[in-house]
Protein backbone atom coordinates (compact mmCIF):
# COMPACT_ATOMS: atom_id res chain seq x y z
CA UNK A 1 0.00 0.00 0.00
CA UNK A 2 1.46 3.44 -1.27
CA UNK A 3 2.21 5.77 1.74
CA UNK A 4 -0.65 8.21 1.68
CA UNK A 5 0.67 12.03 1.25
CA UNK A 6 -2.43 13.90 1.40
CA UNK A 7 -5.22 13.10 3.74
CA UNK A 8 -8.36 15.67 3.52
CA UNK A 9 -11.19 15.10 6.06
CA UNK A 10 -14.34 16.37 6.01
CA UNK A 11 -12.59 20.11 4.87
CA UNK A 12 -15.31 23.47 5.27
CA UNK A 13 -14.52 26.69 4.65
CA UNK A 14 -16.26 29.70 4.96
CA UNK A 15 -15.67 33.09 4.49
CA UNK A 16 -17.65 35.18 6.78
CA UNK A 17 -21.45 33.47 5.92
CA UNK A 18 -20.06 32.61 2.08
CA UNK A 19 -19.36 28.68 2.29
CA UNK A 20 -16.17 28.04 -0.04
CA UNK A 21 -15.70 24.17 0.85
CA UNK A 22 -18.39 22.11 2.15
CA UNK A 23 -17.23 18.92 3.33
CA UNK A 24 -14.49 18.07 1.02
CA UNK A 25 -12.60 14.78 1.72
CA UNK A 26 -9.84 12.84 -0.68
CA UNK A 27 -6.85 11.13 -0.59
CA UNK A 28 -3.81 11.33 -2.48
CA UNK A 29 -0.96 8.73 -2.53
CA UNK A 30 2.59 8.96 -2.81
CA UNK A 31 3.93 9.78 -6.21
CA UNK A 32 0.05 10.56 -7.84
CA UNK A 33 -0.24 13.32 -9.86
CA UNK A 34 -4.04 14.76 -9.24
CA UNK A 35 -5.86 17.38 -11.20
CA UNK A 36 -8.35 19.39 -9.20
CA UNK A 37 -10.75 20.08 -11.73
CA UNK A 38 -13.50 22.73 -10.87
CA UNK A 39 -15.00 25.86 -12.71
CA UNK A 40 -13.65 29.05 -11.24
CA UNK A 41 -15.07 30.02 -7.88
CA UNK A 42 -15.53 26.02 -7.05
CA UNK A 43 -13.14 26.06 -4.24
CA UNK A 44 -10.01 24.91 -5.75
CA UNK A 45 -7.58 27.69 -4.73
CA UNK A 46 -9.30 27.92 -1.26
CA UNK A 47 -8.18 24.28 -1.06
CA UNK A 48 -5.02 24.68 -1.98
CA UNK A 49 -4.51 27.43 0.45
CA UNK A 50 -5.72 25.10 3.30
CA UNK A 51 -3.30 22.57 2.60
CA UNK A 52 -0.30 24.65 2.33
CA UNK A 53 -1.44 26.17 5.41
CA UNK A 54 -1.72 29.50 4.39
CA UNK A 55 -5.29 30.10 5.55
CA UNK A 56 -7.31 27.50 8.48
CA UNK A 57 -10.22 25.81 7.57
CA UNK A 58 -13.40 26.24 9.18
CA UNK A 59 -13.63 22.23 10.20
CA UNK A 60 -12.38 19.34 9.14
CA UNK A 61 -8.49 18.74 9.50
CA UNK A 62 -5.87 18.00 6.77
CA UNK A 63 -2.95 16.43 6.87
CA UNK A 64 0.09 16.68 4.19
CA UNK A 65 3.04 14.27 4.12
CA UNK A 66 1.74 13.26 7.55
CA UNK A 67 1.76 16.22 9.52
CA UNK A 68 -1.32 18.06 10.20
CA UNK A 69 -1.42 21.00 8.46
CA UNK A 70 -3.31 23.48 11.44
CA UNK A 71 -1.19 22.25 14.16
CA UNK A 72 2.10 20.81 12.32
CA UNK A 73 1.82 24.39 9.91
CA UNK A 74 5.25 24.60 9.77
CA UNK A 75 6.75 21.03 9.24
CA UNK A 76 3.88 20.62 6.41
CA UNK A 77 5.78 23.96 5.19
CA UNK A 78 9.21 22.29 4.72
CA UNK A 79 7.42 18.96 3.11
CA UNK A 80 6.22 21.58 0.41
CA UNK A 81 6.55 23.52 -2.57
CA UNK A 82 3.83 25.88 -3.49
CA UNK A 83 2.95 27.77 -6.87
CA UNK A 84 -0.12 29.86 -5.99
CA UNK A 85 -1.85 31.65 -8.83
CA UNK A 86 -0.35 34.01 -10.82
CA UNK A 87 2.75 33.52 -9.38
CA UNK A 88 3.25 36.08 -6.93
CA UNK A 89 7.04 37.47 -7.24
CA UNK A 90 9.13 40.64 -6.15
CA UNK A 91 9.62 42.36 -9.73
CA UNK A 92 12.31 44.07 -8.59
CA UNK A 93 14.52 41.37 -7.39
CA UNK A 94 16.60 39.25 -10.24
CA UNK A 95 15.76 35.91 -10.88
CA UNK A 96 18.85 34.31 -9.36
CA UNK A 97 18.75 36.36 -5.86
CA UNK A 98 14.47 35.46 -5.99
CA UNK A 99 15.65 32.04 -5.65
CA UNK A 100 19.36 32.43 -3.36
CA UNK A 101 15.66 34.32 -1.20
CA UNK A 102 13.54 31.48 -1.44
CA UNK A 103 16.33 28.93 -0.81
CA UNK A 104 17.68 30.38 2.38
CA UNK A 105 13.48 30.94 3.98
CA UNK A 106 13.57 27.36 3.01
CA UNK A 107 16.61 26.37 5.25
CA UNK A 108 18.48 24.62 2.32
CA UNK A 109 22.14 24.18 3.37
CA UNK A 110 24.41 26.83 2.19
CA UNK A 111 26.41 24.57 0.24
CA UNK A 112 23.86 23.05 -1.70
CA UNK A 113 21.72 26.38 -2.88
CA UNK A 114 23.90 27.08 -5.68
CA UNK A 115 23.49 23.28 -6.48
CA UNK A 116 19.60 23.52 -6.25
CA UNK A 117 19.46 26.68 -8.11
CA UNK A 118 21.46 25.43 -11.16
CA UNK A 119 19.43 21.94 -11.14
CA UNK A 120 16.10 24.03 -11.01
CA UNK A 121 17.30 26.23 -13.69
CA UNK A 122 17.97 23.70 -16.21
CA UNK A 123 14.38 22.21 -15.40
CA UNK A 124 12.47 24.89 -15.83
CA UNK A 125 14.48 26.19 -18.55
CA UNK A 126 15.73 29.48 -17.42
CA UNK A 127 19.08 29.74 -18.63
CA UNK A 128 18.91 32.44 -20.46
CA UNK A 129 17.09 34.60 -18.12
CA UNK A 130 18.20 33.29 -14.69
CA UNK A 131 20.32 36.93 -14.53
CA UNK A 132 17.33 39.63 -15.74
CA UNK A 133 15.36 41.28 -13.25
CA UNK A 134 11.90 39.80 -12.58
CA UNK A 135 10.39 42.70 -13.61
CA UNK A 136 11.09 42.57 -16.79
CA UNK A 137 9.74 39.33 -17.33
CA UNK A 138 7.04 37.96 -19.59
CA UNK A 139 4.24 35.72 -18.31
CA UNK A 140 5.53 32.90 -19.07
CA UNK A 141 9.05 33.35 -17.75
CA UNK A 142 7.38 34.08 -14.24
CA UNK A 143 5.20 30.92 -14.42
CA UNK A 144 8.57 29.40 -14.57
CA UNK A 145 10.38 30.84 -11.64
CA UNK A 146 7.21 30.18 -9.53
CA UNK A 147 7.82 26.79 -11.16
CA UNK A 148 11.77 26.38 -9.82
CA UNK A 149 11.14 28.19 -6.57
CA UNK A 150 8.07 25.16 -5.65
CA UNK A 151 11.06 22.87 -6.57
CA UNK A 152 13.97 24.66 -5.26
CA UNK A 153 13.39 23.02 -1.31
CA UNK A 154 13.11 19.35 -3.53
CA UNK A 155 9.45 19.07 -1.84
CA UNK A 156 7.70 15.69 -1.15
CA UNK A 157 4.30 17.67 -2.18
CA UNK A 158 4.28 19.90 -4.84
CA UNK A 159 1.10 22.00 -5.04
CA UNK A 160 0.80 23.90 -8.12
CA UNK A 161 -2.23 26.41 -8.85
CA UNK A 162 -3.52 26.95 -12.34
CA UNK A 163 0.15 26.38 -13.46
CA UNK A 164 -0.13 26.59 -17.36
CA UNK A 165 -2.52 30.00 -16.94
CA UNK A 166 -0.92 32.91 -19.02
CA UNK A 167 1.26 30.39 -21.00
CA UNK A 168 1.42 30.43 -25.00
CA UNK A 169 0.73 26.99 -26.59
CA UNK A 170 4.29 26.04 -26.86
CA UNK A 171 4.83 26.37 -22.80
CA UNK A 172 1.75 25.13 -22.25
CA UNK A 173 2.95 21.97 -23.77
CA UNK A 174 6.51 21.94 -21.86
CA UNK A 175 4.98 22.42 -19.02
CA UNK A 176 2.71 19.61 -19.07
CA UNK A 177 5.62 17.65 -20.13
CA UNK A 178 7.60 18.77 -17.31
CA UNK A 179 4.72 18.21 -14.79
CA UNK A 180 4.35 14.74 -15.99
CA UNK A 181 8.18 14.09 -15.58
CA UNK A 182 8.27 15.65 -11.70
CA UNK A 183 5.48 13.47 -10.93
CA UNK A 184 7.79 10.80 -11.12
CA UNK A 185 9.20 12.28 -8.12
CA UNK A 186 6.91 14.26 -6.15
CA UNK A 187 3.05 14.10 -5.00
CA UNK A 188 1.73 16.50 -7.47
CA UNK A 189 -2.13 18.20 -6.56
CA UNK A 190 -2.46 21.10 -9.60
CA UNK A 191 -5.76 22.86 -9.66
CA UNK A 192 -7.25 23.49 -13.29
CA UNK A 193 -9.97 24.66 -14.98
CA UNK A 194 -8.61 23.47 -18.36
CA UNK A 195 -9.17 19.63 -18.89
CA UNK A 196 -7.18 19.01 -21.68
CA UNK A 197 -4.94 19.82 -19.35
CA UNK A 198 -5.84 17.40 -16.32
CA UNK A 199 -6.24 14.48 -18.97
CA UNK A 200 -2.95 15.18 -20.18
CA UNK A 201 -1.14 15.37 -17.15
CA UNK A 202 -2.79 13.84 -13.96
CA UNK A 203 -3.56 10.08 -13.44
CA UNK A 204 -6.51 11.02 -11.69
CA UNK A 205 -9.21 13.90 -11.01
CA UNK A 206 -11.32 15.15 -8.79
CA UNK A 207 -13.72 17.36 -9.89
CA UNK A 208 -15.05 19.93 -7.17
CA UNK A 209 -18.22 22.51 -7.98
CA UNK A 210 -19.59 24.68 -5.54
CA UNK A 211 -17.39 23.95 -2.62
CA UNK A 212 -18.25 19.60 -2.88
CA UNK A 213 -16.10 16.90 -4.71
CA UNK A 214 -18.70 15.58 -7.32
CA UNK A 215 -16.35 12.95 -8.70
CA UNK A 216 -12.69 11.04 -8.25
CA UNK A 217 -11.58 8.84 -10.25
CA UNK A 218 -8.91 8.60 -13.08
CA UNK A 219 -9.78 10.30 -16.45
CA UNK A 220 -10.86 7.24 -18.18
CA UNK A 221 -13.21 5.83 -15.67
CA UNK A 222 -14.69 9.54 -15.39
CA UNK A 223 -15.36 9.13 -18.92
CA UNK A 224 -16.67 5.94 -18.94
CA UNK A 225 -18.82 6.36 -15.47
CA UNK A 226 -21.02 8.97 -18.19
CA UNK A 227 -24.61 7.44 -18.95
CA UNK A 228 -24.28 8.47 -22.68
CA UNK A 229 -20.95 7.07 -22.80
CA UNK A 230 -21.65 3.95 -24.99
CA UNK A 231 -23.76 5.75 -28.29
CA UNK A 232 -22.67 4.35 -31.56
CA UNK A 233 -22.92 5.79 -35.37
CA UNK A 234 -23.79 3.89 -38.13
CA UNK A 235 -24.36 4.95 -41.26
CA UNK A 236 -26.26 2.46 -43.47
CA UNK A 237 -28.04 2.33 -47.10
CA UNK A 238 -31.15 0.33 -47.57
CA UNK A 239 -35.45 0.75 -46.20
CA UNK A 240 -35.53 3.50 -43.22
CA UNK A 241 -38.21 1.19 -41.64
CA UNK A 242 -36.88 -1.99 -41.13
CA UNK A 243 -33.78 -0.60 -40.44
CA UNK A 244 -35.06 1.31 -37.47
CA UNK A 245 -37.07 -1.30 -36.36
CA UNK A 246 -34.50 -3.99 -36.57
CA UNK A 247 -31.46 -2.14 -34.63
CA UNK A 248 -34.14 -1.12 -32.12
CA UNK A 249 -35.29 -4.66 -31.41
CA UNK A 250 -31.28 -5.56 -30.43
CA UNK A 251 -30.85 -6.02 -27.08
CA UNK A 252 -29.20 -3.46 -24.77
CA UNK A 253 -30.38 -0.68 -27.54
CA UNK A 254 -32.34 2.33 -25.76
CA UNK A 255 -32.70 4.71 -28.79
CA UNK A 256 -32.44 4.98 -32.57
CA UNK A 257 -32.10 8.52 -34.25
CA UNK A 258 -31.73 9.09 -38.05
CA UNK A 259 -30.76 11.61 -40.42
CA UNK A 260 -30.49 11.10 -44.28
CA UNK A 261 -27.46 11.97 -45.62
CA UNK A 262 -27.07 11.55 -49.78
CA UNK A 263 -28.64 8.45 -49.61
CA UNK A 264 -27.65 7.22 -46.72
CA UNK A 265 -29.09 6.65 -42.89
CA UNK A 266 -26.79 8.00 -40.40
CA UNK A 267 -28.29 6.24 -37.10
CA UNK A 268 -27.38 7.77 -33.51
CA UNK A 269 -28.03 4.17 -31.20
CA UNK A 270 -27.83 5.19 -27.65
CA UNK A 271 -27.41 1.65 -25.66
CA UNK A 272 -27.43 0.57 -22.08
CA UNK A 273 -23.97 1.57 -20.24
CA UNK A 274 -21.71 -0.58 -20.72
CA UNK A 275 -22.97 -2.88 -23.89
CA UNK A 276 -21.45 -2.38 -27.32
CA UNK A 277 -23.96 -3.73 -29.95
CA UNK A 278 -21.28 -2.81 -33.04
CA UNK A 279 -21.56 -6.62 -33.91
CA UNK A 280 -24.47 -7.14 -34.15
CA UNK A 281 -25.37 -4.16 -36.05
CA UNK A 282 -23.22 -4.77 -38.57
CA UNK A 283 -24.05 -8.76 -38.93
CA UNK A 284 -27.56 -7.33 -39.04
CA UNK A 285 -26.99 -5.11 -41.84
CA UNK A 286 -24.59 -8.08 -43.48
CA UNK A 287 -27.69 -10.27 -43.07
CA UNK A 288 -30.12 -7.91 -44.35
CA UNK A 289 -28.18 -6.72 -47.23
CA UNK A 290 -27.66 -3.45 -46.29
CA UNK A 291 -24.53 -1.16 -47.18
CA UNK A 292 -22.54 -0.15 -44.06
CA UNK A 293 -19.93 2.66 -44.58
CA UNK A 294 -19.09 3.64 -41.41
CA UNK A 295 -20.03 2.50 -37.79
CA UNK A 296 -17.92 3.35 -34.73
CA UNK A 297 -18.16 4.34 -30.95
CA UNK A 298 -18.69 7.99 -29.88
CA UNK A 299 -16.65 7.85 -26.78
CA UNK A 300 -17.44 10.69 -23.98
CA UNK A 301 -14.91 12.62 -22.80
CA UNK A 302 -13.76 14.37 -19.69
CA UNK A 303 -14.81 17.35 -20.59
CA UNK A 304 -18.53 16.33 -21.36
CA UNK A 305 -18.32 14.42 -18.35
CA UNK A 306 -17.66 17.44 -16.55
CA UNK A 307 -20.07 19.51 -17.98
CA UNK A 308 -23.03 17.59 -17.15
CA UNK A 309 -21.59 16.95 -13.97
CA UNK A 310 -21.44 20.84 -13.10
CA UNK A 311 -24.39 21.45 -14.29
CA UNK A 312 -26.04 18.62 -12.50
CA UNK A 313 -25.19 20.77 -9.52
CA UNK B 1 17.98 33.22 13.20
CA UNK B 2 19.14 32.16 9.14
CA UNK B 3 15.81 32.67 8.15
CA UNK B 4 15.37 36.02 9.86
CA UNK B 5 18.67 37.01 8.69
CA UNK B 6 17.52 35.98 4.90
CA UNK B 7 14.68 38.56 5.65
CA UNK B 8 16.73 41.04 6.21
CA UNK B 9 19.15 41.13 3.56
CA UNK B 10 15.96 40.93 0.93
CA UNK B 11 14.66 44.30 2.70
CA UNK B 12 18.00 45.67 2.57
CA UNK B 13 18.48 45.06 -0.94
CA UNK B 14 15.19 46.13 -2.04
CA UNK B 15 15.82 49.50 -0.42
CA UNK B 16 18.45 49.68 -3.06
CA UNK B 17 16.70 48.47 -5.71
CA UNK B 18 13.47 50.97 -5.78
CA UNK B 19 13.83 54.79 -5.74
CA UNK B 20 12.22 55.04 -2.31
CA UNK B 21 15.69 54.66 -0.81
CA UNK B 22 17.68 57.65 -2.76
CA UNK B 23 14.73 59.74 -2.32
CA UNK B 24 14.80 59.38 1.45
CA UNK B 25 18.51 59.77 1.68
CA UNK B 26 18.78 62.71 -0.83
CA UNK B 27 16.41 64.62 1.25
CA UNK B 28 18.27 63.33 4.46
CA UNK B 29 20.90 64.20 3.22
CA UNK B 30 20.16 68.09 2.02
CA UNK B 31 18.47 68.91 5.29
CA UNK B 32 21.06 67.79 7.34
CA UNK B 33 23.62 69.42 5.37
CA UNK B 34 21.69 72.53 5.26
CA UNK B 35 20.59 73.09 9.05
CA UNK B 36 24.23 72.05 10.16
CA UNK B 37 26.67 73.65 7.30
CA UNK B 38 24.40 77.46 7.02
CA UNK B 39 22.76 77.42 10.52
CA UNK B 40 24.67 75.92 13.49
CA UNK B 41 28.27 75.38 11.91
CA UNK B 42 29.91 78.59 12.74
CA UNK B 43 32.42 80.06 14.99
CA UNK B 44 31.20 81.03 18.56
CA UNK B 45 28.32 78.03 18.80
CA UNK B 46 28.67 75.18 20.75
CA UNK B 47 30.75 72.57 19.26
CA UNK B 48 28.53 69.80 20.00
CA UNK B 49 25.66 67.92 17.71
CA UNK B 50 22.53 68.81 19.80
CA UNK B 51 20.77 71.05 17.56
CA UNK B 52 21.10 68.46 15.02
CA UNK B 53 20.29 65.40 17.54
CA UNK B 54 17.58 67.37 19.53
CA UNK B 55 15.39 68.96 17.08
CA UNK B 56 16.10 68.32 14.08
CA UNK B 57 16.88 64.42 13.36
CA UNK B 58 13.76 63.47 15.42
CA UNK B 59 11.26 65.64 13.69
CA UNK B 60 13.01 65.05 9.90
CA UNK B 61 12.74 61.16 10.70
CA UNK B 62 9.09 61.49 11.69
CA UNK B 63 8.31 62.34 7.70
CA UNK B 64 10.87 60.02 6.60
CA UNK B 65 10.53 56.93 8.42
CA UNK B 66 7.11 56.10 7.16
CA UNK B 67 8.66 56.48 3.72
CA UNK B 68 10.74 53.68 4.46
CA UNK B 69 8.79 51.39 6.72
CA UNK B 70 5.07 52.23 4.64
CA UNK B 71 5.90 49.00 1.98
CA UNK B 72 7.48 46.45 4.64
CA UNK B 73 4.14 44.41 4.37
CA UNK B 74 1.80 46.59 2.31
CA UNK B 75 3.44 45.70 -0.46
CA UNK B 76 3.36 42.07 0.14
CA UNK B 77 -0.40 41.97 0.71
CA UNK B 78 -0.96 43.85 -2.46
CA UNK B 79 1.56 41.75 -5.02
CA UNK B 80 -0.16 38.23 -3.73
CA UNK B 81 3.80 37.64 -2.47
CA UNK B 82 2.33 37.27 1.19
CA UNK B 83 1.03 33.80 -0.06
CA UNK B 84 4.71 32.39 -0.64
CA UNK B 85 6.20 33.94 2.04
CA UNK B 86 3.70 32.89 4.48
CA UNK B 87 3.77 29.24 3.19
CA UNK B 88 7.54 28.82 3.28
CA UNK B 89 8.73 27.49 6.92
CA UNK B 90 8.80 30.73 8.22
CA UNK B 91 6.88 31.85 11.32
CA UNK B 92 4.93 35.34 11.69
CA UNK B 93 7.77 36.80 14.17
CA UNK B 94 9.95 36.01 11.65
CA UNK B 95 8.87 37.67 9.16
CA UNK B 96 7.84 40.85 11.33
CA UNK B 97 11.42 40.32 12.94
CA UNK B 98 13.28 40.14 9.69
CA UNK B 99 11.67 43.29 7.97
CA UNK B 100 12.39 45.45 11.23
CA UNK B 101 15.77 44.74 11.19
CA UNK B 102 16.33 45.28 7.39
CA UNK B 103 14.70 48.93 8.00
CA UNK B 104 16.58 49.43 11.16
CA UNK B 105 19.68 48.78 8.90
CA UNK B 106 18.91 50.90 6.74
CA UNK B 107 18.57 53.67 9.40
CA UNK B 108 21.78 52.78 10.64
CA UNK B 109 23.08 53.43 7.51
CA UNK B 110 21.61 56.73 7.24
CA UNK B 111 22.93 57.61 10.37
CA UNK B 112 26.23 56.69 10.01
CA UNK B 113 26.42 59.95 7.44
CA UNK B 114 26.20 62.37 10.12
CA UNK B 115 29.07 61.07 11.65
CA UNK B 116 30.90 63.48 9.33
CA UNK B 117 29.21 66.52 10.93
CA UNK B 118 30.70 64.96 14.32
CA UNK B 119 34.34 64.81 12.07
CA UNK B 120 33.69 68.47 11.65
CA UNK B 121 32.64 69.21 15.07
CA UNK B 122 35.88 67.52 16.20
CA UNK B 123 38.22 69.11 14.14
CA UNK B 124 37.27 72.55 14.77
CA UNK B 125 36.14 72.09 18.21
CA UNK B 126 36.48 70.06 21.38
CA UNK B 127 33.03 68.24 21.67
CA UNK B 128 31.54 66.27 24.88
CA UNK B 129 32.02 62.66 23.31
CA UNK B 130 29.90 61.57 26.19
CA UNK B 131 27.08 63.63 24.85
CA UNK B 132 27.90 62.45 21.40
CA UNK B 133 27.48 58.87 22.24
CA UNK B 134 24.30 58.95 24.25
CA UNK B 135 22.94 61.22 21.19
CA UNK B 136 23.71 58.40 18.80
CA UNK B 137 22.41 55.73 21.19
CA UNK B 138 18.56 58.08 21.52
CA UNK B 139 18.25 57.86 17.90
CA UNK B 140 19.08 54.54 17.86
CA UNK B 141 16.82 54.18 20.24
CA UNK B 142 14.25 56.51 18.54
CA UNK B 143 14.67 54.89 14.98
CA UNK B 144 13.64 51.79 16.49
CA UNK B 145 10.00 53.24 18.21
CA UNK B 146 9.77 55.19 14.73
CA UNK B 147 10.04 52.12 12.61
CA UNK B 148 7.71 49.97 14.79
CA UNK B 149 4.96 52.46 13.89
CA UNK B 150 5.56 52.30 10.68
CA UNK B 151 5.89 48.86 10.55
CA UNK B 152 2.52 48.41 12.78
CA UNK B 153 0.44 49.90 10.28
CA UNK B 154 2.20 48.71 6.99
CA UNK B 155 1.29 45.12 8.71
CA UNK B 156 -2.79 46.24 9.18
CA UNK B 157 -3.41 47.21 5.18
CA UNK B 158 -2.46 46.62 1.85
CA UNK B 159 -2.60 50.11 0.83
CA UNK B 160 0.73 51.64 1.32
CA UNK B 161 -0.98 55.42 1.35
CA UNK B 162 -3.18 54.16 4.51
CA UNK B 163 0.00 53.46 5.70
CA UNK B 164 2.19 56.36 5.32
CA UNK B 165 -0.83 58.75 6.15
CA UNK B 166 -1.10 56.73 9.87
CA UNK B 167 1.86 56.15 10.78
CA UNK B 168 2.89 59.93 10.30
CA UNK B 169 -0.33 61.15 12.20
CA UNK B 170 0.33 58.63 14.84
CA UNK B 171 4.22 59.46 14.68
CA UNK B 172 3.41 63.70 14.36
CA UNK B 173 1.19 63.44 17.40
CA UNK B 174 3.89 61.75 19.59
CA UNK B 175 6.30 64.29 18.52
CA UNK B 176 4.54 68.03 18.17
CA UNK B 177 1.03 67.80 19.28
CA UNK B 178 1.87 66.37 22.96
CA UNK B 179 3.49 69.62 23.95
CA UNK B 180 0.58 71.65 22.75
CA UNK B 181 -1.81 69.10 24.51
CA UNK B 182 -0.21 69.16 27.31
CA UNK B 183 -0.78 72.98 28.12
CA UNK B 184 -4.78 72.07 28.11
CA UNK B 185 -5.42 69.53 30.23
CA UNK B 186 -4.75 68.74 34.00
CA UNK B 187 -3.26 66.44 36.87
CA UNK B 188 -2.55 62.91 35.72
CA UNK B 189 -3.89 63.59 32.10
CA UNK B 190 -0.93 65.98 31.64
CA UNK B 191 1.66 63.44 33.24
CA UNK B 192 0.13 60.57 30.28
CA UNK B 193 0.12 63.68 27.69
CA UNK B 194 4.09 64.50 28.97
CA UNK B 195 5.22 61.11 29.35
CA UNK B 196 4.25 59.61 25.89
CA UNK B 197 5.68 62.87 23.90
CA UNK B 198 9.28 61.79 22.07
CA UNK B 199 10.60 65.34 22.54
CA UNK B 200 10.37 64.33 26.23
CA UNK B 201 11.68 61.17 25.97
CA UNK B 202 14.58 61.92 23.60
CA UNK B 203 15.58 65.48 25.46
CA UNK B 204 17.67 63.31 28.12
CA UNK B 205 20.19 61.57 25.39
CA UNK B 206 21.21 64.59 23.81
CA UNK B 207 21.86 65.92 27.07
CA UNK B 208 23.77 63.56 28.09
CA UNK B 209 22.33 61.18 30.32
CA UNK B 210 21.12 57.82 29.99
CA UNK B 211 17.79 57.75 31.93
CA UNK B 212 16.40 53.96 32.72
CA UNK B 213 13.05 55.27 32.15
CA UNK B 214 13.51 56.79 28.25
CA UNK B 215 15.17 53.96 27.88
CA UNK B 216 12.46 51.83 29.37
CA UNK B 217 9.83 53.83 27.27
CA UNK B 218 11.95 53.06 23.98
CA UNK B 219 12.62 49.70 24.24
CA UNK B 220 9.47 48.21 25.71
CA UNK B 221 6.72 50.69 23.15
CA UNK B 222 8.94 48.96 20.19
CA UNK B 223 9.27 45.72 21.43
CA UNK B 224 5.15 45.74 21.93
CA UNK B 225 4.62 47.58 18.64
CA UNK B 226 6.52 43.91 16.85
CA UNK B 227 4.84 41.86 19.05
CA UNK B 228 0.94 43.48 17.77
CA UNK B 229 2.19 43.69 14.64
CA UNK B 230 3.02 39.56 14.62
CA UNK B 231 -0.64 39.31 16.09
CA UNK B 232 -1.97 41.19 13.07
CA UNK B 233 0.19 39.58 10.95
CA UNK B 234 -1.32 36.15 12.66
CA UNK B 235 -4.89 37.35 12.62
CA UNK B 236 -4.85 38.17 8.79
CA UNK B 237 -5.12 34.18 8.35
CA UNK B 238 -8.04 34.13 9.31
CA UNK B 239 -9.67 36.46 7.72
Amino acid sequence: MAETMIKVRNLTKYYGSLLALNDVSFEVTRSEVVGFLGPNGAGKTTTLRILTGYQPASSGSAQVAGFDVFSQSKQVREQIGYLPENAPLYPEMRVREYLQFRAGLKNIARGVISKRIEYVTERCWMKEFVNRPIGHLSKGMRQRVGLADALIGDPKVLFLDEPTIGLDPTQIRETRNLISELGQQHTILLSSHILSEVEATCSRVIIVARGRVVADGTPHDLSARLSEASRLIAEVKGPEGPIISGVKNLPGVKQVETSHEDGWQRLRIATAPGVDVREQVAKLAADRGWNLRELRREVANLEDYFVKIVAEQ
Amino acid sequence: MGRVWTITRRELLCFFCSPIAYVVLVVFLAFNGYIFGFLHFRSGTESSLRPLFGYILPLVLVFIIPMLTMRLMSEEYRSGTIETLMTAPVSDATVIAGKFLGTFLFYVLMLLTTLIYAAAVYAFGSPDFGALWTGYLGLLLLGAFYISVGLFFSTCTSNQIVAVVCSFAVLATLAFLTGAISQHVEGATRVIVQHVSITYQFSEFVQGAINLNNLTFFVTTTLFLLFVSVKVLESKRWR
